[in-house]
């Protein structure tokens, strides 16, 4: 499994996804930046990780998925290649259409930097098959616009389809998102959005592992 | 261009300036929604052609049409 992280002005945890990927897969990914218009063919899984790309300027994530990268990224989703987005890498997913809805100002106004639980309401993915559907998991956040917002009607069908892949657990909310949703997957169960960052809990040194089996998962390295 | 939240969507910073706006003193005040202002010069001299690359504007990246509406005025 080869996996690439995008790179674009103003992200800021690529490294640690990188870290995280290589650390996981055993292969260090390869990185694509923002200009790019192609991604090459063996590439299975792409990760836009977390930062402030373009300074949250507009809105979170708006420029960047603007960017030329974003064309080549949705024609490999379309072929089925996996791609997940982190924090402000699910805020660009959603502002380049490739999911629903979108990711608002934080209810209390704050960013906010600390640990929350997080169902997992979906285990059926290509994301989540290391964990078990109801499963509660930790997870770090850190970000000032998580809260995710989606009209009645869109969230209904997601619901139906089993796309609500996270919810934050035990009154863990930490941004008044609707129904407590943390992190979406499209219909064609290839492309997640997250806001929680399970790069940053995958070994001892980190306090946990919760967060490895996205990887695991994405990567095929489950048993490993 | 004016871009705002759509109504039904709830806005965290309208309501926190709603507060302050209470606080001080201004009574009766309400569904206060903050939003943008986008002040730009296009070139040309057909309206309706600047209004329709506006939209577009808009559109495209201005507004995220998910969660906010525009208006457009030309002078």
């Amino acid at each position: 499994m080869k996996s690439a992280v995008v790179q674009l002005p103003g992200l800021n945890r690529d490294r640690d996804m990188i870290a995280a990927l290589t650390k996981i897969s055993g292969q260090a990914p390869i990185t694509v930046w923002q200009t790019e218009t192609s991604i090459p063919d063996d590439v299975d899984l792409i990760v836009i990780p977390g930062g402030f790309s373009y300074g949250d300027y507009l809105r979170c994530g708006a420029i960047a998925a603007r960017m030329p990268v974003m064309q080549a990224i949705k024609d490999k989703a379309e072929k089925g290649v996996k791609v997940l987005g982190v924090c402000n890498g699910f805020q660009i997913l959603v502002e380049a259409g490739m999911l629903p809805g979108a990711l608002m100002r934080n209810t209390t106004l704050r960013f906010v930097c600390k640990e929350v639980k997080l169902e997992v309401v979906n285990a059926d993915t290509d994301f989540t098959r290391a964990y078990d559907k109801g499963q509660i998991i930790r997870c770090p956040v850190a970000h000032h616009d998580g809260n995710y917002f989606v009209d009645e009607t869109t969230l209904a069908g997601m619901e139906d389809r089993g796309e609500i892949v996270f919810r934050y657990a035990e009154g863990t909310n930490p941004n008044g998102s609707l129904g407590d949703i943390a992190g979406v997957i499209n219909r064609k169960g290839n492309v997640l959005g997250m806001m929680p960052h399970p790069e940053n809990l995958i070994e001892a040194a980190h306090g946990g592992k919760d967060g490895r089996g996205i990887f695991a998962s994405a990567l095929d390295v489950i048993a490993a | 261009m004016t871009v705002t939240l759509k109504n039904g969507v709830l806005d965290p910073q309208g309501k926190a300036i709603e507060g302050a706006l209470g606080s001080l003193g201004f009574e009766g005040v309400h569904q206060v929604r903050q939003g943008k202002v986008f002040d730009l010069e296009v070139d040309g001299t057909d309206k309706a052609e600047a209004e329709a690359k506006l939209k577009a504007m808009c559109e495209k990246l201005l507004a995220n049409t998910v969660i906010e509406n525009y208006t457009i005025a030309l002078d």
